[in-house]
């Protein structure tokens, strides 16, 4: 296993992902002797996870099963320890796009935080490119390193313990994006601008307030900055159910007429998945329902480009 | 540094130049239209500062009379006439705007800005990627991409862990941007299996990245019509019809063709390879030499009728085609990757027995309803887990100094997702767990929205 290559079997110092049910799952660190307890009962890593194929099913104490799956920064993004809010994967995904990363990029990133993020971009420019990632708290920027030791993709990330406001990214002209999460990014971009390289490459900055993004848009125009751009991203997920309505009873006397009517437009059209069962008086259909909450803000995404013009 | 064709003529927005001046300046350069269509580079803060302090603070006195603008359409036609700098066009507006020191700061600005974009003929010349592509295409020809927006592209790349090393199924039928946005993610390292319908694949889009000739050495194609063949191991390259060039090149149109309902199709797809052509700087010509499945045409061309480079041709493809079979029936495919104008359902169930377990898959549809059945089938089969039917909304805004507020217009759809991660089926359904993988409440769920 590798967050960056794909692995068939489960190996001792995997990260492996326990799948319970929908989506209730947690990351195990493979180790041999090891045990893990589900409400499923016990899991015993050397015989029940060692050698077995990612994506088997795996049968606990109590006879419950759990699926135990390939790490993935998306599904590292849903179980990883926070230590700070996180980046989800449907902002990462917008980011990677618009930031145009791909094998090879160099990214500079602030903070490094939980990590959620950094998985995503070493993913993704993995196997050439390079991570750089300031974090200003001294724990986290340790826990991240360990992590990445861990994921066994510490070659493709320095983190760095420092400010970044007032130390900047600890590099100069190699970056072809940054990426700012930090409460103050105006106080960034000036050395994001020498971060990135020369001849110019993209910027993107994560805010949750629009006052933060209204300074950091006046900075971007400041250092010459050009196409910048705001927008916000909001993922809709749908349950799918089968829905039963009832049919009301309009009296005796329409029955005939309305009911019939019924009967024909569904048989008519059968590619209608609608099912009118006149003796219960329902009628079933497949729907997909929005939850009755949603994530409705996250952050707003500011992205300009510097350019040498 | 730009390279490029000589002497193209290239219109675009009802704008006609050549490309020969943008030869050697750097991506992002500006240029300047001028009347002979040639391109003059303009440096940024080239522009007048247009001093007027003067402003009014609301519009109480200000009435639409339709005559105050002084310059009749015909002064503005002679001045264009005359090779006028857009700049100066401009200028000469504002002066001649009886309103305009009455106006507000913020309706001047607003005032300046759209008399630039009509009068200021300014191109940039920028590099392609997905971000580029991907936006444009939602922009101008949606109807061929089957209306997948950019931010549902973004996801779709981000589920199915698109990534250098990966051997992905990508079967799409959005003029090539899928499987160039797949290419541009996987830099050359891993394979792709591009599943076409009908006489060959449509790669319109992924021609416009500008790949190196290395991306597309570890790019496979794969008839759709031979998926079940493969699938029942009868699969045998004697069943196969000989697929002469001719007929090849016939269907590759009539396929895009059907792509796109709504402009008369001739005449879209000029326009298209015009932009195209601007926007990726990839002269025609070159991309013929460069890119595999073009160079044949080219060969074609130069060759015609030399049967013996027809039947090399045709041996390499037969080559190419067995090596292909050989990928998909090893059945280890590391994702695969959906977005076509057909019903998902059938594609789905059977390009995932070419999946390896533990390995993410997504589908996109235009509508909600065909994804939804995809759901219910695929848990009758079993062989999956963590499903999701989602969609995303895009919400741009204007960020002014006391005037940010979300942009009037949002998209209204950019279609939906479903993804999900495969798993070992072992077919038989173990009664009491099954109900609560379905339905179990999102208690998870509502912990991860609530940090968020």
């Amino acid at each position: 296993m590798s967050f960056i290559k794909y692995g068939d079997t489960v190996k001792e110092g995997d990260t492996a992902i326990i799948f319970l049910g929908h989506e209730s799952m947690f990351p195990v660190k493979v180790q041999d002797g090891g045990k893990t307890q589900t409400k499923y009962g016990v899991i015993r890593h050397s015989t029940d996870l060692i050698g077995k194929s990612y994506g088997s099913k795996v049968t606990c104490s109590k006879g419950g099963w759990v699926y135990v799956l390939h790490p993935t920064p998306e599904l590292w993004t849903l179980n990883l320890p926070h230590r700070t809010q996180i980046l989800y994967s449907t902002d990462i995904s917008l980011i990677t796009m618009m930031l145009e990363l791909k094998p090879g990029s160099i990214v500079c990133e602030s903070g490094t935080g939980s990590g959620s993020l950094s998985h995503a971009i070493i993913r993704t420019i993995a196997p050439t490119g390079h991570l750089y990632t300031v974090e200003f708290h001294q724990q986290r920027a340790e826990k991240a390193i360990e992590e990445f030791r861990e994921h066994e993709v510490d070659h493709l990330v320095t983190v760095k313990n420092q400010d970044v406001c007032k130390n900047g990214f600890g590099v100069t002209s190699v970056a072809d994006a940054v990426f700012l999460d930090i409460p103050s990014p105006w106080e960034a971009i000036g050395h994001a601008k020498l971060a990135l390289k020369y001849e110019g490459g993209r910027i993107c900055s994560f805010s949750p307030c629009i006052e933060q993004v209204q300074r950091t848009c006046l900075a971007l125009q400041e250092h010459g900055f050009t196409e910048i751009n705001t927008s916000e991203i909001l993922l809709r997920v749908y349950n799918v159910r089968t829905v039963s309505l009832q049919i009301p009873d309009l009296g005796r006397a329409t029955e005939d007429d309305s009911t019939a009517a019924f009967d024909r437009g569904t048989q008519t059209d059968q590619d209608v998945p609608c099912v009118a069962n006149l003796q219960q008086g329902t009628v079933q259909f497949k729907s997909g329902v929005p939850p009755r909450e949603m994530v409705g803000h996250t952050g707003y995404l500011t992205f300009a480009t510097k350019s040498l013009f | 540094m730009l390279c490029s064709s000589r002497s193209i003529k290239i219109t675009f927005e009802k704008q006609w130049f050549y490309l020969d001046n943008a030869i050697g300046h750097i991506y992002g350069t500006t240029f300047e239209v001028t009347s002979g269509g040639s391109l003059q580079p303009k440096k940024r803060g080239e522009e007048m500062a247009t001093e007027t302090k003067e402003a009014g603070t609301d519009n109480r006195n200000i009435v639409d009379d339709g005559k105050s603008q002084k310059l009749t359409h015909d002064d503005i036609k002679a001045l264009k006439d005359k090779g006028i700098k857009g700049q100066e066009i401009v200028q000469q507006l504002i002066e001649n705007s009886t309103t305009f020191r009455d106006k507000t700061e913020f309706s001047q600005d607003k005032y300046i800005k759209k008399k630039k974009k009509k009068y200021e003929a300014v191109i940039t010349i920028i590099k392609p990627s997905t971000r580029i592509l991907s936006t444009m295409y939602y922009a101008r020809e949606p109807g061929k991409i089957n209306y997948l927006r950019y931010d549902t592209l973004a996801q779709m790349l981000t589920w199915g862990n698109v990534r250098a090393g990966n051997k992905m199924i990508v079967m799409e039928t959005c003029a090539g941007l899928v499987l160039g946005a797949v290419m541009e993610r996987m830099g050359g390292y891993g394979s792709i299996v591009h599943m076409y319908p009908g006489g060959g694949p449509v790669r319109t889009a992924a021609n416009c990245f500008g790949f190196p000739e290395s991306f597309f050495q570890t790019l496979y194609e794969f008839p759709l019509s031979k998926v079940n063949s493969v699938l029942s191991g009868t699969f045998s390259l004697n069943i196969l019809p000989s697929e002469p060039e001719e007929t090849m090149a016939v269907t590759e149109d009539s396929n895009g063709s059907l792509d796109d309902k709504q402009h008369p199709i001739q005449e879209a797809d000029m326009e298209c390879c015009a932009e195209l052509a601007m926007e990726s700087d990839q002269p025609e010509e070159q991309e013929m030499v460069d890119i595999p499945t073009e160079g044949e045409a080219f060969d074609n061309n130069k060759a015609k009728g030399t049967t013996d480079d027809k039947q090399k041709k045709q041996e390499k493809r037969r080559k190419k085609l067995i090596e292909t079979a050989a990928l998909l029936k090893d059945k280890d495919a590391d994702g695969l990757i959906i977005a076509s104008r057909f019903h998902p359902a059938p594609l789905l169930l059977s390009l995932l027995e070419f999946v390896a377990p533990s390995r993410p898959f997504v589908v996109y549809c235009q509508y909600k309803e065909p994804l939804l059945e995809c759901y219910t089938k695929l848990r009758e089969k079993g062989g999956v887990i963590n499903l999701k039917l989602s969609e995303t909304w895009l919400r741009h805004y204007q960020v002014l100094t006391d005037r940010s507020h979300p942009k009037l217009m949002m998209s209204g759809g950019g279609g939906y997702l479903l993804t999900g991660i495969t798993v070992i089926n072992e077919g038989v359904k173990t009664g009491d767990h099954a109900p609560q993988m379905a339905e179990e409440p999102t208690s998870k769920k509502r912990k991860l929205q609530e940090h968020v």
